[in-house]
Parts: C-alpha cells; structure tokens; sequence
C-alpha cells in the first residue's frame, strides 16, 4: 500500500475566500483613530437597544425566550438516553422482559444484575432486576441489545435523589399499569428500523 | 489412555487428503476427532454405542457414504469430510431439526451453549424448507432433579444412550410422540438421509421407560449433562442463571473414590446476597460420568466459619495435649500428609477406619504380588470385555466401578460375574452375559477360589490353593452348576482382557490376609487383572501417605469424626475447617491418579495449616505440601500449580499424574484352608450406604434425599414395618425402613454416612453384623 493518501492533510475541496478587511492602523495615530471611531459608533446603542426592547417583550409582553428550568422542559430528542425504562406489553400489560440477561451480559460497567426463577406457570420469570446507577455510564448497549425492546432509555435525566436506589429497581422503572395507554415506543439505538417489515421472511406453513 | 500405541496396532488414513494416524478398529469420527478434525456429529457419545440417530457425521470413505460414528478406519482408508452431495443432506438434516423447534433461545437453560444453535450457524441455515404441524408436549418433571422439556427436546437419543450404555439403569427411552405424520411427498423432495432421520424424528419423544410418569433410576443426571440442548435440565437449575454468568472452577468430586473431574460453576447468589453461591456441576461428558451425588451434592460448604482466635487457640491446646487424631477419608493428601508429620512429629496416633482396613489389605496384597498397587485402574476394567465383581455392592460402593460393569457388556459384548451375599436386580439387567451369585456371607474366599478354578492355568498354582479347588463351588455360591456350565461356556467365546474388582467388603472381612493372597495366586496364574475400590474418597491417598493405627486411646481430636475435641467442615464443630469445595489440593482417586482440585467457594476461618504450623511446623499455603507427597509410596514431587487439568481431544487425560507402583520381591504364597462353615447366619445387617449418598457432606446437600435408614429389599421391607430397632452386640439403633426396590433377600443394609451415628462402632470392624430387628 502506498502512503501517497497520507501525505495530502488538505480535507476536502479548497475553496477558501479571502474577506475584504479594513487594514490593521500601524501608526498610533491610526490606532487612536480606531479606538475613537468603533466607540462613539451608534452600534453601542443599537445593542443596547435591542436589550431593552427584549427585556420589555420579555417583562410585559409575555415573550419570554428563556426556559423556564424546572417548570418547563425542552422536548428532547427520542433518542436521548437518560434513566432505563422497562415497556410492558400493549395488549396484556405484563411486562416485556423475558429475563434471557443479554443485558446483564453486554452491560460494560457491569451494572445490571437480575435473579430469575422457573414461574408456576412454566415460565421464566424475573423475580429481581436492578441497575447500579452509581455505575450505569448510560451507553445504551442494554437497549441496543434487548430482543424484546423492553429495557429502553426513557428521557428521565434528573438523576438527583435522596438515595441512589429511588430509580434502580424493577418497579421504579416499570411503566406503571395505569399510564400504560402512555407508553411510547423507544425510537432509539435498537429500536426496529422502519422498513422492519420488509426484511421479514415468511416461514413455510403448509398444513 | 491405557492402551499403548505401539506401531502395531496403528493404521494410516487420509483425511481430505491429508494422511493421519489412527488406532485400528477406532471409528472414523473419533479418529478425526483424535487429530483435530472437526467432523459434525449431534447424536454420538464417546465411550458409548453409535445411535445413529441424528445422522449428520455423514462422510465419504473410500467413494462410499458412511457414517462415521459408525465405520471403522482401516489402513489406507480415504475419507472426504464434506462433498456436494453430503453438504445438502447435512443442510437438510439442520432444517429438519429446526422444524417448529421454539423460538425462545433467549430464555432457554442451554443459554448459547446449544449444539442445534451451532450447527444451524456452522451449516449456514438462513431459511426454511419444511414445514409440519405442531404436536403440543407439555414439560414435565421426571424425577426429584430431573425437569424434561419435550417442546425443546430433539430426539438426539444421548440421554438414552447414556443412561443405557453408560449408567446402566436405561430409565429412559424413546416412545411415540403422536400428532402429524410425515407428507410421503417428501421423500422424493428431500435427501434421503434426511428424510429418514426426520421420520424417526417426527414419531418420537423421550419418557421414562417404565411406563409411568417418573424415571425410577440413581438420579445421576447424566443425561442432562449430554443434553445438546436445553431440553433436559435439573429441577433446581431451571430458569435460573445463563451458562455465560457462571464461572467454572475445575474441581475433583469430593464424594466417593471415583475422584470424578467436575467443573463447580459459580456465581453471585442474588441480588442482595453477592457472596458466591454453587449454581450447578458439570463434567466433561464425553470422557467422564458423574453420579448423582457428584451432580447434585455440591452444596456442602461451610459458610459460617469465621476466624475466632479464641476457638483456634483452644484449638492449638487440644492439639498440644491430643494423643489420638480420628479423621476420615473425605480428606486431601496434603491434609493427610500434615497429619502424618503430626505423628512423626508429636507422637499421636492416627485413627482413620475405613482407610486402615484398606491399607492392611493392600499390604497384604503388595505382600503376595510384589506390587505396591493394584494392577488396573478403572479406565482398564472399562476396556476389558470380561469383567468379575466380589465383595462390592456394585451399585452403592463406587458408580464408577458399577459403569464400568455396564460399559463392558454393552460396549465390548462383554459378559460379567457379580459375587454378593446382596441381591441386586438391577445388575443382570446390564447385558446377557451375566451370571449373579447371591452367596452367604463369609463365603468371598470361595467366590475367589472359584474364579481361580475357572481361570487360573493350574500349573501355576501353588499346593496350598490346588488342593481346595475340587469342590463344587457353583452349588456352595447358590448356583445351578449344569446351568451355569452351559452359561459360561458362552460367557468365555472371543474374550481376551478380563478384570476382576474387589470392594470393601474384602477390606472388612475376618480374613483379608487370605483373600489379598488368593487375589495375588489369581494374578501370577491368570489372564486377570485386579482393580481395587477404595472404599472412601480418598482412602488409597491416605492409605499410602499415612501410618494408620488400630487402636488407640486417650485424648481425641475428631477431623470431621467425633473426638474430645472437633474440628469440621460442618459447622458444628469446635473448630470451622474448610469443605472439600472451599479447598485446594490434590486427592488420589482409584483410577491410581492424583487430581488437583480447586476452590470453588471463598472460605474465611483457619484451615489445617494453620493449626499445624502452630504446633510444628508448616509453608505458608496448603498446597505447597503437594510437592512433599512420599516418592518413595509413589507419589511425585511436583508442584501444585504445575499440575494439569484437562482432557485432550482423543479423550486422554491430563489431571494430575499416575501414581506409580513399586515392585519388589514377592513372598511365596500359602493360602490358609477355606472353611465353608464360617457362613454368618440369621438376621444379617449390611454396612452399606443408599445410592447418592456417602458422607455428611452429600448428606448436606439439598438436592440429595436420600435418607439415613434402614434399607431393605420390597419383600423384606413388608416383614419389618415401617420403623425398627436394630440391635446389635454392641449397642442400638432406631431406624425407619425404606424400600430399595433395587434389593433382593433378607439382608438389610444400613448406611455409614452419618459419622455422627457410629457405625463403624457398631459393625466393630466388618462390614456385615449379624442383628435382631423389632418393629417399634
């Protein structure tokens, strides 16, 4: 392999343009001039100008442009990967998890931890799943790699608390039963892709 | 392995035209296997007979197709791993096995581990051609451990393969599944291999073979342990960890002398609990079988020990003023060694029961032979085709042993002789050749002197043993003679290795010397080979590294045995001691082998060292005594840590290293004169332990039930009731009677596993009491 591609560091096409600029005053007297000019300018007033009349739309016009933190909250991106939520499912709101521990294994800062037992109704059942949030460094892996889209990112990032265990538990991260008809699917890093069903192959059923 | 690989006995074979050499007689896929071939196969087992049921080792040998779990190489053989035509039958085959099998691989026991998920990635199974309905198969549980999933289960036939050629008990079989049969219309679409293995597939499902709901057999799990999926797994292990979370810590089986290679797998307990916890064992399947108490008795730890110096300096003031260490064979060699320094050391003497018997026979038996060992080891006995068995219940004394019996007949068409005052149904059940002698107790010198007159040239025999062979033995040992004549002659056609184990009973008996002696004559005059069964775990480690008293008196301190002082790995003792998982070290096994073993558990009190380098002196760990073991008994000086621990691929093994065995001058033999009068008569009571169980630490477990009773055959148990008290000359039990419906006759047997109880008192150093038994 030549090395030819490593020795051009110039990115891209070149197109730079060069602005027409004032020149820079050598002389003193030059410079004074400057100093003098830029401050007796109206751009000062124009600025300030502009601050008043915010101020007024802001105070008595009800124009307020500033967030109003913790009243209000900028919509954040679906993508965003703040405290774990577990999903239920629609129809029968049990709960997604199937306990395989896919998470609990690709999980870098070993945070995810669950305890699983055989169900009376043959199943597996997960009896336990909590996430160190001391530890979690919220990389996404465990939503990435959930084959049943049930641990997710949700957009919860206030992580201050009394006691770090308020958000680690099973429940705390369970959509609750009665806000069920508020779940969101998770469109984040995992999530299915939207031509999912075309990738779908048929199984043969032929009785 | 045993067999030597002389120049002989090796042939030359092709393998995708690279040349190879493989034992003769071996079959194609484990000579491949031997170097490194990688050949697709679901349904063999090693060490077991072809099934033929999964059909995917398919190769080409010499133009033709064979299977090779099935065809044996001879020289200048040229085999082709894959061709065109094999490929397709192979792709076919893993569709097959996909066919409606549930898509639930992320909850599944198997967790990855799945050979049908390898090889549908290894055969690049992207799509489906077949298709069939569905037939519903509920899960059921088989037994107390055994959890069958039939939805999963894909009829590979290990599990009855294994439970057949290996264990012996052949619980289980394959049986009619029901629901839709197979399109005719397919045989022409599909390879034809394939369409027949799918065919056989279809119509059957596993179950237990007696025709119930549950497996009545040893519960020793071994076919959950060949399961290629998760279709078959312990009751207690269902849904609870991936195979990924565990961790897996190569260990010996602690339990009886078969000194088993297992793995401990661990993990956190749970959630709030993060100390270590035992989830399972495994093995390596293929070379070794583990029996139920291996499987299933791991939890024995001892959790509670802390380090209270109070205790340990109590502890160095018992051993300062002790005159008597009593201590058992659930013990390293290490642990041992220490205690021998003790006595060469201090002056104490050392009470070990079970090992002294078997180290005075053994003396006996180097004595007569010239062999510090006895001359097979177990791996032996299993290739030999003609196998003897005295003075052992087979199936309680040592699985080991008892698979080995099995393997022989089902394996090497081989034919056995069973001498026991026992009656056992299960044994005949092994193969057609086998003759049974249900004798009277006290009669084990005649069972030898018989198998000396049926195998001994009689011109190397000495006058002393010459002149008592002209009795009719068959009809002194409960047999027909006419009968057993005809039967025997059939037993003997195409035998070549033929082997003889001895068990406990020979240890314990009145006249060991002369039975050691009798076992040396039959070797010096015969083709057969002796294997000895130590009676406890390590026994024989012990037995050689230890001078063992008789009797002893005075200040006790009991290692995991009662004393004035007690040390255990219990708890309940009044110093904590370690358990065999929480320990390392190495212990000597009856294959004649000394295996290294982990710890699986972390452990926190004082071990032995401790307290001897207190007393004496001691290194810094454990297991730098390995390195001290007595050359001059056999042993190697060699370090610990450089002791492997592995099978290779051929199925030789790498754990430890073999003793060796030191000849010197044999003494000339004279036998004394067998008297037939000597017979134990009336209520007889047998010092014999229930299948799973062997010491306190199985007992310990929570997965092994067994209990500590009286055990008697279904039509004895009817006599007794349900509870009993049994005397004996020196002193009594309550017991409860349990039913061995594995049993035959009237002697009853009564377990030694609870050293707490005194057994070993009561029997006063035989394995067989005569007793009066009342129903209370």
């Amino acid at each position: 392999m030549g090395l030819e591609q490593f020795k051009n560091r110039n990115v891209g096409t070149q197109n730079y343009k060069t602005l027409d600029l004032d020149h820079t005053p050598v002389t003193g007297m030059g410079q004074f001039k400057q100093v003098v000019s830029r401050t007796f300018k109206p751009e000062l007033f124009v600025g300030l100008w502009v601050t008043f009349r915010e101020m007024i739309n802001a105070l008595f016009r009800g124009k307020m442009h500033t967030t109003q933190y913790p009243f209000e909250k900028l919509p954040i991106s679906p993508r965003y990967r703040a405290i774990h939520e577990m999903l239920r499912l629609l129809e029968s709101g049990h709960y997604r998890c199937i306990g395989c521990g896919l998470c609990e294994k690709i999980c870098i800062s070993n945070c995810i931890t669950m305890d699983t037992r055989y169900d009376e109704n043959q199943r597996k059942e997960v009896s336990e799943y909590t996430i160190n949030f001391g530890r979690c460094i919220f990389c996404g892996y465990c939503a990435e790699v959930c084959p049943e889209l049930a641990i997710v990112h949700g957009p919860r990032y206030e992580t201050a608390s009394e006691q770090r265990a308020s958000f680690s538990l099973f429940e705390d991260m369970l959509t609750p039963i009665d806000k069920l008809n508020l779940q969101q699917e998770y469109q984040g890093f995992g999530a299915v892709s939207p031509n999912a069903d075309e990738n779908i192959k048929k199984t043969p059923l032929a009785y | 392995m045993s067999e030597v690989q002389t120049v002989e006995n090796m042939v030359s074979i092709t393998i995708d035209g690279v040349e190879y050499k493989a034992k003769e007689g071996e079959y194609i896929l484990n000579a491949a296997r031997a170097n490194d071939i990688f050949i697709p196969a679901i349904c063999y087992l090693t060490r077991c007979s072809p099934t033929l049921a999964c059909r995917i080792c398919l190769v080409e040998a010499d133009g033709k197709q064979v299977y090779s779990c099935n065809a044996k190489v001879k020289e200048g053989m040229e085999i082709t791993v894959s061709t065109p035509d094999i490929l397709a039958e192979r792709r076919a085959m893993m569709e097959v096995y996909d066919v409606n099998h549930p898509l639930q691989c992320g909850v599944c026991d198997q967790s990855g581990e799945c050979e049908l998920q390898n090889y549908t990635l290894e055969l690049a199974v992207d799509s489906q051609s077949y298709t069939i309905q569905d037939t519903k198969r509920e899960a059921t549980n088989w037994s107390s451990v055994l959890h069958y999933d039939p939805g999963l289960c894909i009829v590979c036939e290990r599990c009855t393969t294994v439970c057949k050629d290996m264990i012996g008990d052949a619980a289980i079989k394959t049986t009619k599944r029901g629901g839709a049969s197979l399109d005719k219309a397919w045989k022409d679409e599909m390879p034809k291999d394939a369409y027949a293995m799918w065919n056989k597939l279809q119509k059957s499902v596993i179950a237990p073979s007696n025709g119930t709901e549950h497996t009545n057999c040893s519960d020793c799990g071994e076919c959950v342990a060949v399961c290629p999926v998760g279709a078959l797994v312990s009751r207690d292990f269902v849904y609870t960890s991936n195979a990924w979370d565990l961790k897996k810590i190569p260990a010996t089986c602690a339990h009886c002398s078969s000194g088993c290679q297992i793995y401990y797998e661990t993990k956190p307990a749970s959630i709030e609990d993060r100390t270590e916890k035992i989830f399972r064992v495994t093995n390596e399947w293929n070379y070794v079988s583990l029996c139920g108490a291996g499987r299933f008795g791991y939890d024995f730890e001892n959790r509670t020990a802390t380090k209270d110096a109070t205790a340990f300096a109590a502890t160095i003031e018992a051993f300062k003023k002790a005159k008597v260490i009593n201590f058992n064979s659930v013990i390293t060699n290490e642990e041992a060694l220490m205690l021998q320094t003790l006595k060469e050391k201090l002056g104490v003497k050392l009470i070990n029961r079970e090992a002294r018997a078997f180290q005075r026979f053994l003396g006996f038996y180097s004595e007569a032979s010239g062999q510090s060992l006895y001359t097979l080891d177990f791996k032996e006995v299993m290739a030999s085709d003609f196998v003897i068995s005295v003075g052992s219940s087979l199936r309680n004394d040592n699985p080991n042993a008892r698979y080995a019996f099995n393997n022989v007949q089902k394996l090497n068409k081989g034919a056995g002789l069973y001498f026991h005052p026992v009656g056992d149904t299960l044994v005949p059940t092994f193969g057609k050749n086998i003759e049974m002698f249900t004798h009277k107790v006290g009669h084990e010198e005649a069972a030898l002197l018989f198998i000396i007159k049926l195998f001994a040239d009689q011109d190397k025999l000495p006058d002393s043993v010459k002149e008592q062979l002209e009795s009719d033995f068959v009809e002194l040992l409960g047999g027909d003679t006419a009968k057993f004549e005809k039967a025997f002659e059939k037993m003997m056609k195409k035998k070549e290795t033929f082997s003889l184990m001895v068990g406990e009973d020979l240890y314990f008996h009145e006249k060991a010397e002369n039975l050691a002696k009798l076992i040396a004559v039959l070797e010096a005059s015969s083709e057969v080979k002796v294997a000895m069964i130590p009676p406890k775990t390590n026994s024989l480690g012990v037995a050689l590294i230890c001078d063992l008293d008789d009797e002893a008196e005075g200040y006790t301190i009991g290692y995991n045995e009662s004393g004035d002082f007690k040390l255990s790995a219990l708890g309940d003792g009044d110093l904590d001691m370690p358990a065999m998982n929480q320990q390392e070290g190495t212990l000597t096994n009856m294959h004649k082998r000394v295996t290294p073993t982990n710890a699986a558990l972390e452990y926190n009190g004082y071990v032995l060292n401790d307290i001897i380098r207190e007393v004496a002196s001691a290194p810094k760990e454990t297991i730098m005594w390995t390195e001290h073991l007595p050359v001059s008994k056999g042993f190697k000086a060699v370090e610990f840590d450089s002791l492997p621990n592995h099978y290779t691929n051929d199925g030789v093994e790498h754990r430890g290293y073999l003793l060796e065995s030191i000849s010197r001058e044999a003494k000339e033999i004279s036998v004394d004169k067998f008297d037939d009068s000597n017979a134990l008569e009336g209520e007889i009571a047998y010092r014999c332990n229930p299948q799973r169980q062997f010491n306190d630490f199985s007992d310990k477990a929570h997965q092994i039930f067994e209990g500590f009773g009286l055990y008697a055959s279904p039509a004895k148990a009817e006599t007794l009731g349900s509870k009993v008290e049994v005397e004996f000359a020196n002193g009594k039990l309550t017991l409860d009677v349990i039913v061995d419906e594995r049993m035959e006759g009237d002697i009853v047997a009564i377990p030694d596993f609870k050293s707490a109880e005194n057994i070993y008192e009561l029997f006063a150093g035989s394995r067989y009491q005569t007793v009066t038994i009342k129903e209370v």
